[in-house]
């Protein structure tokens, strides 16, 4: 329990700092914390499997769809994309709801991706995930039976609020703390260990990965839903490449083989893109304005992560737990 | 039959382009065992560099071209040393987050909107062949393709510094012991990639000319899925997998129906899982991998 303690504790500060700025910060702070939940689903398959995944955004864009198309009214639906399946037009639930809906299309659409894919490792196994993602995109944005199209869904409830975005993130990470510590996730860590002792203890690696998988994709689902709750509208391009690369490179800039560095990944590179969007905008800084050209946010982003991963190629955390002093 | 002949020179080209990407990144993972995302940006800056030389003669323009491609990848050889004991996902990371990196000083110094090459565009005008139409840039493709890889091919099977990349590819460590030093080796490896990419982007500019800074990013991508489902353990058939998923994309879009087409990339994606599902230590390879720990 000592090494959940980090994590969480951080994420709380975060979620309670972040309350006490103004508007525009705000949205900054639960941008991080929902960003912060997508990296912790991806990290419940890819820091215990040891299998790189580009393939979660899809269950992200999933799961945002699903909560957005649930919580839209079906007049709006209707004129967006007329086409649409009755059921899917007809459906109108609360918020809570919304977020259940998204972790269960999450997870049902992972286990059904894992069925076939789990049987696969390394470069295959990213690259056939990587197959996922387009073709979810290209699916999701050419047919208009199941969503709008290419078109924003709007007027989604923004009711992502800090309390939303902060126990969510929480509750995301202590399930993934619990699946860690379990017996079927301290199973899956021995076997990206070693695959080849874990097969040899009879353990079934397939059906160990297509539960990580499976739970993952719930939870990315869900951290879909989380997202398009706090912008008010999703396109499916902004649950794609950009994405995909970004979230896994927070994770690997925090360590890929723990849950705290999974959480300071997202923090720290949500933080330092917030730093520059404002510094942007010119920030003061007592004595002199901070004032960067436009377009140097993304340069100094992609050095920032580049240089991390040079130097530190196993994250700032080394992909350890942290134990916080006096918890035993 | 003149329409299947059509699709097949259509697609035997665009294999070719694909072939000379996957080549490039195959050379750096055999030696390095590193998938260099970034290798769509060395086309990116060989077709910036044609823009900016549009108006100066040809032959300077293309000097230039090769000169800034092979420039960059040595760089990136540098850079990318400390990777060289990195965890396999980090070093695929890493070399994503340069590609973001050099897209993102590209849209700073070039701006999104694209930028018109206009060299030699007189290779755009058709040639008839019978009733098949082609373009001259389509036959050039592929004769300069065919030729970059068999020259690429002789390289390494004829010369010493060929077959220490061999050597290194088949088994590092071993190759170091006996005495292949490896930063002349992987050096080597990013300097033909860079030829390659170089290469490429000519051909690239003439049928595409206009250059974003997604310009290589869109290329690597599906040449990268080709490495992978071709079998990335051997070069040959690294190559042969980028050839066919170029030579694939052209003859599905052509086998699709008409209100079909917009699922292009679901149809050619799910045929990627499936031959790895089917072949997962390539297509082209003949024995299946060990469990890898990636």
């Amino acid at each position: 329990m000592s090494q959940l303690a980090a994590p969480v504790l951080l994420l709380a500060l975060v979620g309670l700092a972040g309350s006490f700025t103004s508007r525009s910060v705000q949205f900054q702070f639960r941008f991080a914390l929902v960003m912060a939940t997508i990296v912790i689903a991806l990290y419940v398959f890819v820091g215990n499997s040891g299998v790189v995944s580009f393939g979660h955004v899809s269950f992200v864009a999933v799961g945002g769809f699903a909560a957005g198309l649930t919580t839209v009214p079906e007049a709006l639906k209707l004129s967006l994309s007329p086409d649409l399946f009755p059921v899917i037009a007809s459906a109108e639930v609360g918020n809570a709801m919304s977020l259940v809906i998204a972790s269960a299309v999450g997870g049902v659409f992972a286990f059904l991706v894992g069925v076939p894919l789990m049987r696969l490792s390394g470069l295959a196994a990213g690259i056939a995930t990587f197959a996922v993602l387009v073709i979810t995109n290209n699916v999701l944005r050419n047919w208009e039976a199941i969503g709008p199209g290419a078109r924003t869904l709007s007027l989604v409830p923004e009711s992502t609020s800090f309390m939303q975005a902060t126990v969510g993130v929480i509750a995301v990470a202590v399930l993934a703390f619990l699946y860690q510590r379990s017996r079927w996730g301290r199973v899956l860590r021995a076997s990206s260990e070693d695959p080849f002792a874990a097969q040899g203890a009879g353990v079934n690696i397939y059906r160990q990965r297509l539960v990580a998988f499976t739970l993952s994709g719930a939870l990315a689902g869900f951290a879909g839903g989380l997202f398009v709750h706090l912008l008010g509208s999703i396109t499916t391009e902004q649950v794609y490449l950009d994405l995909a690369f970004l979230t896994l490179a927070m994770l690997v800039i925090g360590g890929v083989g723990s849950l705290w560095g999974a959480v300071v990944g997202a923090l720290l590179v949500s933080g330092v893109n917030s730093l520059l969007l404002s510094a942007e905008d010119g920030i003061g800084l007592g004595f002199f304005d901070v004032n960067v050209p436009t377009g140097t946010r993304l340069v100094t982003l992609g050095a920032v992560m580049a240089l991390i991963m040079l130097f530190r190629p196993s994250g700032i955390t080394g992909g350890r737990e942290i134990r916080l002093p006096g918890l035993g | 039959m003149t329409d299947v002949l059509q699709t097949i020179v259509d697609a035997i080209a665009l294999g070719s382009v694909y072939a000379l990407v996957a080549m490039g990144i195959g050379l750096v993972f055999g030696v390095m065992r590193l998938v260099n995302f970034a290798h769509g940006e060395l086309i990116t800056a060989g077709a910036y560099a044609l823009v900016l030389t549009n108006h100066l003669p040809l032959v300077v323009g293309i000097a230039v071209c090769f000169a800034t491609v092979i420039g960059l990848a040595l760089t990136m050889e540098v850079a990318y040393r400390p990777l060289r004991t990195a965890p396999p996902t980090t070093m695929l990371v890493t070399t994503f987050a340069v590609s973001f990196l050099l897209q993102a000083v590209a849209l700073l110094a070039f701006g999104a909107r694209g930028k018109n090459v206009g060299v030699l565009s007189k290779l755009n005008e058709p040639v008839s062949i019978g009733d098949l139409r082609v373009r001259w840039v389509t036959l050039v493709s592929i004769a300069v393709g065919g030729m970059l890889l068999g020259a690429t091919a002789l390289i390494l099977t004829r010369t010493d510094i060929g077959l220490q990349m061999r050597a290194a590819a088949m088994d590092f460590r071993t190759a170091q012991l006996l005495g292949v030093r490896s930063t002349t080796v992987i050096r080597f490896a990013f300097l033909l990639s860079g030829i390659l990419a170089a290469s490429a982007t000519v051909m690239l500019v003439v049928s595409r000319p206009l250059v974003t800074p997604s310009y290589g990013f869109q290329l690597v991508i599906p040449a990268l899925v080709g490495v992978v489902v071709g079998g990335m353990d051997r070069l040959g058939s690294a190559t042969l997998g980028g050839f066919a998923i170029g030579f694939a994309a052209v003859v599905l879009g052509d086998v699709l129906p008409a209100d079909g087409r917009v699922f292009l990339e679901t149809a050619l994606f799910l045929l990627v899982i499936v031959v790895l599902l089917v072949r997962p230590g390539g297509l082209f390879t003949r024995s299946r991998p060990a469990w890898e720990r990636v």
